[in-house]
């Protein structure tokens, strides 16, 4: 019986080497997450548009998401491949400032404006959304104005949120609840307690809740609506726009100290903030652009909400809080 | 001597299996803990109030789910056994052990579509008048989610249970005039009660393990398992210390729990009967069959109904175009293969655990060494499931990382690591069908001299071809909808099909993940038909030879 393992090793083996990519000369490997490289998301379309000037080859690793990337360099140390990491968030900057893979870029930013002026010399931003609480008008036809209304609202209407502990919006949530409440966040939290008709662990389970009908409320992101405006040509899902303002997500990208092509991996963080790689990313990725498009963007993204106020913390405030606030929101989310 | 070389083979075979276990595992905790991480912000503070609040769930919401489960599966399996030979009865088998074969997400999305607030059972709640709608959310979804992927669990591997007992027996008790409660008392129950430390366990690890379901149906961060707080602690804070000490704490809970279950129930005894043709007497009375009949029925609605929701939205995709994406294919292929490796590769090495651990126990004075080949073969068996593959997946990747891409090395990561996760179900399935066999056949195949390969095939591979078709496609399935092993090397290199579904889902196709959904349901449904044959080819044939 023994013997007969070999050739199942043997054939694990040869499905090991089949799934080995080629090496190619001057290659620029990017990190990024999944959804950034899926099939319709905006990395094909970015190494395509990139591969034409730089005559070089774009390579991506893509892991599960923003948080895993970081895991992923942390564990990988000084071996690591990775030329550009694309696709951390401004939470996250701090703690990968920390590992000190991280080179300066040094490039000039001055294209780029995103709400609530972030800049940073290590990092460049590449794209942004605020979260929002996605609403379904054909169960919810009046939505909450502000988050303190949607704290002290109906327990009934219910909304799905995603857990801070797991996922990157329910961070986000959490945040902007501090943003708004300060020191009241907890007593806030225990009151929307009622309201919340589950925590999931993702954006996925929580979204995949809310079409479903579960819940007439969702936390997601203001480019939501974009989404089922464009692709899928209804306008049965908005944003609420809520008027103490919107917390932001702002995604970004760095160069590694070990990037074994500096130059061209600057020139990959300028093409990043140019306009050919901000048109692609508002219809791949989901998200608002940074910079100037090539042509306006879609008429649905005129309709979206925009903020009158952004809320955005430092990321050394969040690191140095992020326990003490999730221990904060377990005890009010716990009680019964 | 033949006998003597044989035996041999056997327990080194099962010392290397279980000896690569262990280390497999080990490893992978040693890299993580020697690891050091610059910038590592560790306060060294594991077990808080926090933590014992999260263990203390852990073991409430499993426990509650286990005994639900097992309460609910008796009167299946029973009524099941009882009538062996009604139209579809295969098809309710089969059906049984698909659940296993969905990812978490796949099966809390048509669970809801039958339990949730616009479910169907509130939607029909509503029409008769009731305007307060049923909310599942709670430890009672949870519930009910564990009782779903359970239950059916618990049923079958009983039903195999109660199939083997010896047509002696039944013949016997119809002599006797038995009614229902005696042939429970004295013939079904003392089997049952054999096999209800194994599937306790694997249930209880498989409940306490639980991660998706417990978040998505158990309406806040109240309902969390040690899980979460691992995943929390490797994925999102990466503090690998914590990660393993929670592991350990996980490990070492369940362990006692399981110790203690092994210890209240006695040990099984064995039915030995001349190999008669199984023929059972009872449940034939109107009054019986209309019984059982409702049982099954209700089983079969409890698990159709969320079935049938999760095929009722697939339907909903372009299924068409699905099916010729290239990149659908590719995942559909790579998870078939991956699979049937690790499947095959399973129940390989789950047999020659077994045997060795059989083959350490029959010795006439087994010594120190023996004893503890039988009792680690049988705790790791067990306790593998507690090991978080994010762990395992964490670890292998430093250990990797000197020998060049990581990527390179994740399909056979992924391949051992689904493996070991569906060792726990294989040994519930294989473990009593091989004692019964060899006890019934080991005299026989001595007095016919027959002994390796001539014995495989001759006496074992016809006595077990069931059990094996049976484990190899619950290690399949299992597989088959695994997420987690994948995620972690996850790349546009290797993507399987619950990796692409996931995907679709998160960027906002929810109806393509629904017909992925569909499509994995298929390829479930397809091993279980291959891991469920008919009964009747197998009745044929004792008859040719009877006759």
């Amino acid at each position: 019986m023994r013997k007969a393992i070999i050739p199942f090793l043997a054939a694990a083996a040869a499905f090991t080497i089949a799934f080995s990519a080629s090496a190619e000369d001057k290659v620029l490997t990017v990190y990024t997450y999944e959804s950034f490289t899926s099939e319709w998301g905006p990395g094909a379309k970015v190494a395509e548009a990139f591969e034409k000037t730089c005559g070089c080859k774009v390579s991506y690793v893509s892991v599960a998401d923003g948080v895993e990337l970081l895991t992923r360099l942390k564990l990988e140390g000084a071996s690591s491949k990775a030329d550009i990491v694309l696709g951390l968030d401004t939470n996250l900057v701090s703690e990968a400032k920390a590992t000190g893979f991280f080179a300066p870029h040094g490039i000039d930013t001055s294209a780029v404006k995103v709400p609530g002026g972030f800049t940073d010399d290590t990092f460049v931003p590449y794209d942004y959304g605020h979260f929002a609480v996605v609403y379904d008008t054909e169960t919810m036809k009046e939505p909450p104005k502000s988050l303190k209304e949607l704290v002290e609202g109906d327990p009934n209407q219910k909304i799905v949120i995603e857990d801070p502990r797991t996922s990157t919006p329910g961070l986000g949530l959490l945040l902007w609840m501090k943003s708004v409440y300060g020191d009241e966040a907890g007593a806030a939290w225990a009151k929307l307690k009622d309201r919340v008709l589950t925590v999931t662990p993702g954006w996925s389970e929580a979204y995949g809740l809310f079409t479903k009908g579960e819940a007439p409320m969702v936390l997601s992101y203001t480019t939501s609506p974009a989404y089922h405006m464009v692709a899928e040509n209804t306008d049965r899902y908005q944003a609420a726009a809520f008027s103490e303002g919107h917390y932001i997500q702002i995604e970004v990208a760095g160069v590694t100290k070990a990037a074994k092509d500096p130059a061209l991996a600057k020139d990959f963080l300028t093409f990043v903030t140019g306009p050919e790689f901000q048109s692609i990313i508002p219809t791949t990725n989901w998200m608002m652009p940074v910079a100037a498009t090539k042509a306006p963007l879609p008429e649905a993204f005129g309709k979206l909400v925009t903020p009158e106020k952004t809320f955005l913390m430092s990321s050394d405030e969040v690191a140095a809080n992020r326990k003490a606030w999730i221990d904060e929101w377990l005890a009010a989310m716990s009680k019964n | 001597m033949i006998n003597r070389i044989e035996r041999r083979l056997t327990l080194t075979a099962g010392a290397l299996c279980l000896g690569g276990i262990v280390l497999f595992v080990c490893l992978a905790a040693v890299a993580l803990l020697a690891f050091d991480e610059p910038g590592s912000a560790n306060d060294g503070v594991v077990f808080d109030a926090y933590v014992w609040r999260v263990a203390r769930f852990t073991l409430l919401q499993a426990s509650l789910s286990t005994v639900l489960s097992i309460v609910f599966a008796i009167p299946v399996a029973r009524a099941l056994a009882r009538q062996a030979a009604f139209p579809g009865r295969v098809w309710i088998i089969r059906l049984m052990a698909l659940p296993l074969g969905l990812p978490a997400l796949v099966a809390a999305l048509g669970l809801i579509g039958i339990w949730g607030r616009q479910g169907a059972l509130n939607t029909a709640l509503v029409a008769i008048g009731l305007d307060q709608p049923v909310s599942i959310y709670g430890l009672s979804g949870i519930l009910v989610a564990h009782v779903f992927f359970n239950m059916p669990l618990a049923a079958r591997l009983m039903l195999g249970g109660l199939e083997r007992i010896p047509g002696e027996y039944w013949l016997a008790g119809a002599n006797l005039g038995m009614r229902p409660l005696s042939i429970f008392r004295f013939i079904e129950w003392p089997v049952i009660r054999g096999l209800l430390p194994g599937i306790a366990g694997l249930i209880f690890m498989l409940c306490a393990t639980s991660f998706t379901l417990v978040l998505t149906l158990g309406g806040g961060p109240a309902a969390s398992t040690i899980e979460v707080a691992i995943y929390q602690a490797l994925r999102f804070d990466f503090d690998p210390p914590r990660a393993i000490a929670l592991s350990l704490l996980q490990i070492s809970v369940t362990a006692a729990l399981l110790v203690a279950i092994r210890l209240l129930t006695p040990a099984a005894d064995e039915g030995h009967g001349g190999g008669r043709k199984v023929r059972r007497f009872d449940g034939r009375g109107g009054f019986g069959r209309a019984g059982d009949g409702l049982v099954i029925a209700l089983a079969v609605l409890f698990l159709a109904l969320p079935l049938g929701s999760v095929v009722s939205s697939g339907l909903r995709a372009d299924l068409v175009k699905l099916a010729g994406d290239a990149m659908v294919q590719r995942a559909l292929v790579t998870s078939i293969v991956i699979a049937l490796i690790s499947g095959l590769l399973c129940v390989v090495s789950a047999s020659v655990m077994i045997r060795a651990r059989q083959a350490a126990l029959s010795s006439r004075r087994p010594t120190v060494l023996l004893r503890g080949l039988a009792v680690g073969i049988f705790a790791s068996s067990s306790l593998v499931l507690l090991v978080p593959p994010v762990v395992l997946g964490a670890g292998w990747f430093l250990l990797l990382r000197p020998f060049g891409d990581v990527a390179r090395f994740a399909p056979l990561l992924v391949i051992l690591i689904n493996t070991l996760m569906a060792l726990p179900f294989v040994y519930r399935v294989l473990e009593p069908a091989m004692a019964t066999h060899t006890a019934r056949t080991a005299k026989l195949a001595v007095s016919l001299g027959l002994s390796g390969w001539y014995r495989l095939r001759l006496i074992d591979w016809p006595g077990l071809r069931r059990p094996l078709l049976m484990a190899l496609s619950f290690a399949c399935a299992l597989s088959l909808g695994d997420l987690g092993a994948v995620a972690l090397f996850g790349s546009q290199d290797m993507v399987t099909l619950p990796w692409l579904l996931y995907s679709r889902m998160a960027g906002y196709r929810s109806t393509d993940a629904a017909g992925l959904a569909l499509f994995l349901g298929l390829v479930c449904l397809a091993l279980t038909i291959a891991g469920t044959p008919r009964a009747g080819a197998d009745d044929q044939r004792r008859k040719d030879v009877t006759a």
